[in-house]
């Protein structure tokens, strides 16, 4: 089904390796000089959510599956660092880990109801009971409800580094964002990615193969839920801050925005798309509901015209991978 | 008065007849999801927002052409349904060869225009619409109090998926619509507008969402999120019954209202999420959904 959805982003690899490395140089330089041009807590923000996207691609793009309900990793994460954070004491470091682990226990569960049924209904179980979470979210003690979990604590890193210094923070969210986007790319690039691809082009010739599909998407699943909940983890410490916002189904569209517009299926996209995205809910946040409008539109003028995603179509100008 | 299981009959028929309110606008947003998923192969997403807007139109023709709820049962479809017409032309025809996921996600795409107009246009409050006239009051059964509007929207949901099901499975045009289904190309080459029955069918799904809107603006304010939340449950109802038959969307739909109902009586903390729950027993019992064939 999917191959629709792989919109060719590696076919014109001359030299693949080359392209991608001068990409993430790139890249890397620009979130080195980045803290300097311009407000250090936008760029936490979108690197945040680029992790989120590239978790969220590993899925979407290279598996086939369009999970609707991606938000509830991020924000149950998010939950379960500032709760432990702020109410346990736990350091920083201790605190991601039980986000991600809460995130992970949470995709095994959903992702093995969800790859029961394909295509769009996967789209819409994974919808439907990341809507059931969010009620829980609502009502649960420990969330705090419509206030959230405020006042999250940063902490020091390691009992060394002291978080609550913006530079000091931003360099962690850029070293734990570029961990999360090379193991992405190592894990689609290697022998077990590969598998994925193959589900994503024929799942009948898949299983043909001998491959036991449902346990790599499941895998795939569990992987992409981790990961989106590192990036939520990480969202709670530099907003300190938990809310209900980070559970709605709103942020599984934005997410979705994110990567559609960056590229399904590029290594580069979802960054970009992120920090599209979000630049333009804040530079945009004055018009009001006038930014659902756009996203919106966007949203329609992505899947009408433009479905490779900006980074698609670049690499299939320059004729390169990215 | 008297208790059953220790609820009062009142609270217990009370929250029955609610959650068979539930189980009218349900049925009826499943029912045209079904019609939708069945000619077009895509989910349509926007399908809360175009609820939203069917209660909008009939808000807004009341105040501005002073038409009643009457004209506005009839009306508010009729405009909605062009609309969607307009859009399976405009958007949605383009989409065919490609994965329905695309689908999926243009109609969300228009789902956030519509609902961001209108929160621009109306802001988030709610407006209030008026019961009508003639079915203002209610009766009493002597176990419970029946309003006559509920009971009219009741009765009105039963009849428009009953006609629907007829429609589709009974007369010959709705047998042209299955062949279609089937095999499009085949039904083309006999002669039939192919094309054109796909965005008749489209406008026909909208404009039973439409009319759903009509219906529920005198019982929940009609406000631009009303419609964003609701087709959220309405997929899990999707998923619970399967799309591959119309008679078991709808019987999905009222039971599950049903269920509902009850479990704000007996365990009101569930009663968000008790639909999502069965969803995730029925994913582990049968995976292609109560009604559903498998794919």
């Amino acid at each position: 089904m999917a191959t629709a959805l792989d919109p060719a982003a590696n076919m014109y690899g001359r030299k693949p390796g080359r392209s991608l490395a001068v990409a993430f140089a790139v890249m890397v330089a620009l979130f080195a000089i980045g803290p300097f041009v311009t407000y250090p807590v936008f760029l936490m923000n979108a690197l945040c959510f680029s992790l989120f996207a590239c978790a969220f691609n590993l899925l979407i793009g290279y598996v086939g599956l369009a999970s609707f309900g991606h938000a509830l990793f991020f924000g149950w994460a998010s939950y379960v660092t500032a709760f432990t954070a702020k109410s346990w004491g736990l350091s920083p470091e201790l605190a991601i880990v039980a986000g991600m682990a809460a995130a992970a226990v949470l995709g095994v569960v959903v992702g093995s109801l969800a790859i029961r049924r394909q295509g769009i209904y996967f789209a819409m179980i994974t919808l439907a009971l990341s809507q059931m979470m969010y009620f829980f979210a609502l009502q649960a003690k420990f969330t705090g409800g419509e206030d959230g979990i405020q006042g999250v604590p940063r902490g020091r890193l390691f009992g060394m580094f002291d978080l609550s210094d913006e530079m000091t923070m931003y360099a962690f969210v850029v070293v734990v964002v570029l961990a999360g986007f090379l193991l992405i790319y190592r894990i689609i690039n290697s022998p077990f990615g590969e598998v994925l691809k193959a589900i994503r082009e024929n799942e009948q010739r898949a299983v043909s193969l001998g491959y036991a599909v449902d346990r790599y998407k499941l895998v795939a699943f569990v992987l992409s839920a981790t990961l989106s909940g590192l990036a939520g983890s990480l969202k709670a410490l530099v907003f300190q801050l938990a809310s209900l916002t980070d559970v709605h189904w709103t942020m599984s569209g934005d997410v979705l925005l994110m990567t559609l517009l960056g590229g399904l299926g590029t290594v580069f996209g979802p960054v970009v798309g992120a920090f599209v995205v979000v630049a333009m809910q804040t530079y945009l946040a004055p018009f009001g509901q006038w930014v659902l409008v756009i996203q919106g539109a966007v949203f329609v003028i992505c899947v009408l015209a433009f479905r490779r995603g900006i980074v698609g179509e670049i690499a299939r100008l320059l004729r390169v991978a990215l | 008065m008297f208790e059953i299981f220790g609820i009062p009959s009142q609270a217990l028929f009370g929250q029955l007849l609610l959650g068979l309110i539930n189980g009218s606008f349900y049925a009826l947003l499943s029912l045209g999801l079904a019609v939708i998923f069945g000619m077009l192969n895509i989910i349509n997403f926007a399908h809360g927002a175009q609820y939203m807007m069917g209660a909008f139109a009939a808000y807004l023709l009341l105040q501005y052409l002073g038409l009643n709820y009457w004209g506005a049962l009839v009306i508010a479809p009729l405009v909605i349904g062009a609309i969607g017409i307009v859009i399976e032309r405009l958007f949605l025809q383009h989409l065919r060869k490609l994965d329905p996921l695309y689908g999926l996600l243009l109609t969300f795409g228009l789902a956030l225009v519509i609902e961001g107009l209108f929160r621009n246009a109306y802001g988030s409050s709610g407006q209030p619409y008026q019961v009508p006239p003639a079915l203002q009051g209610g009766r009493n059964l002597g176990f419970m109090f029946l309003p006559n509007y509920r009971a009219w929207v009741i009765a009105l949901s039963v009849v428009v998926c009953f006609a629907t099901w007829f429609a589709i499975e009974r007369t010959r045009l709705g047998s042209y619509l299955r062949a279609a289904t089937e095999n499009p190309v085949l039904v083309r080459a006999f002669g039939i507008n192919v094309p054109r029955m796909v965005a008749l069918t489209y406008g026909f799904g909208v404009a039973l969402a439409a009319l759903a809107g009509v219906m529920a603006a005198p019982i929940y304010n009609v406000s631009p999120q009303m419609g964003s939340d609701l087709i959220i449950v309405v997929f899990a109802v999707v998923v619970i019954g399967g799309m591959g038959s119309i008679m078991g969307a709808v019987l999905t739909g009222f039971a599950l209202g049903i269920v509902e109902g009850l479990t704000k009586v007996f365990y009101p903390e569930a009663s968000n999420t008790v639909i999502f729950v069965l969803m995730a027993i029925v994913l582990l019992i049968r995976p292609a959904g109560l009604f559903g064939r498998r794919a």
